[in-house]
């Protein structure tokens, strides 16, 4: 990109160098999950419209609600599902991380890896457990 | 000569340079711990009703508990969706789309709540 003159006017349109620079960071677990938790956050924004879709289905009746879950039941339905509860795991868990910290607990750099872990190995095991105790009611 | 750089106004108020941004990050983690349990116990209801039919589903729905839960759940959920999605877009969206962008943004999240919250009680009231 080429510098543009530095009279007054121009400064607001220079392109400026954006931190903290991340392409140059090899990704880290602590990186990860921060991005993690907004990604998630995007994704479970989606997930909340169609707990209004599925609500007004409900509400509409049998014939809309038999509709919805050819859908639902569905093996695409059931994967979005899938993923949709892992993400819900991971964006909760790591929202009780930042409660944590939000306390002031858990600030030492082996408590943080420590956390870190704990949200990814308990987000795996809290999906798993769902999905066992629901008994896959899509097939 | 002080150290404090603050305007002897700013330091009456005594709220840094933080403005509405403190009501945000706290109004964010209130309605993180209300959807602690809110949603657990209606993915725990979701599990329990999995494969359940229309009839049943509506039952457990009708319930005044499980009313009172969902339209909490709908009220926290969406508060918390549209403070989240509030930075994302601050955060990556710098084009003139960014202002309509949060307005829409917020707009959309009130209209899904009160959608969802008339679905729930009118699932209730039986109309």
């Amino acid at each position: 990109m080429k510098e543009q003159a530095t009279t007054p006017g121009s400064t607001a349109q220079r392109m400026r160098p954006l931190s903290p620079n991340i392409q140059i960071y090899r990704p880290q677990l602590t990186s990860v999950l921060s991005i993690t938790n907004r990604i998630t956050g995007v994704i479970l924004s989606v997930f909340g419209i169609a707990l209004v879709v599925w609500l007004t289905g409900v509400a509409a009746g049998a014939q809309t609600y038999s509709r919805l879950h050819l859908l639902i039941d569905s093996w695409f339905g059931q994967a979005v599902l899938f993923a949709f509860t892992f993400a819900f795991f991971l964006h909760l868990c790591g929202g009780i991380r930042h409660l944590l910290w939000d306390a002031g607990l858990g600030f030492e750099l082996r408590t943080i890896y420590a956390s870190g872990w704990t949200v990814l190995a308990a987000s795996v095991a809290l999906t798993a457990i769902t999905w066992l105790a629901s008994g896959f009611p899509g097939g | 000569m002080s150290k404090d750089l603050r305007s002897p106004f700013a330091r009456a108020v005594g709220l840094g340079s933080a403005r509405e941004g403190v009501a945000h990050w706290w109004a964010q983690r209130v309605t993180a711990i209300a959807l602690l349990p809110l949603t657990v116990w209606f993915g725990a209801a979701l599990i329990s009703i999995a494969g359940s039919d229309h009839a049943s589903i509506i039952h457990w729905l009708q319930s005044p508990l499980s009313t009172i839960g969902m339209v909490l759940l709908l009220i926290a959920l969406f508060h918390h969706t549209a403070l989240g999605l509030q930075v994302v877009i601050e955060d990556y969206i710098h084009s003139g789309i960014k202002l309509p962008l949060l307005i829409a943004m917020r707009l959309v999240c009130y209209a899904l709540a009160v959608a969802g919250i008339v679905a729930s009680l009118r699932i209730t009231l039986g109309g």
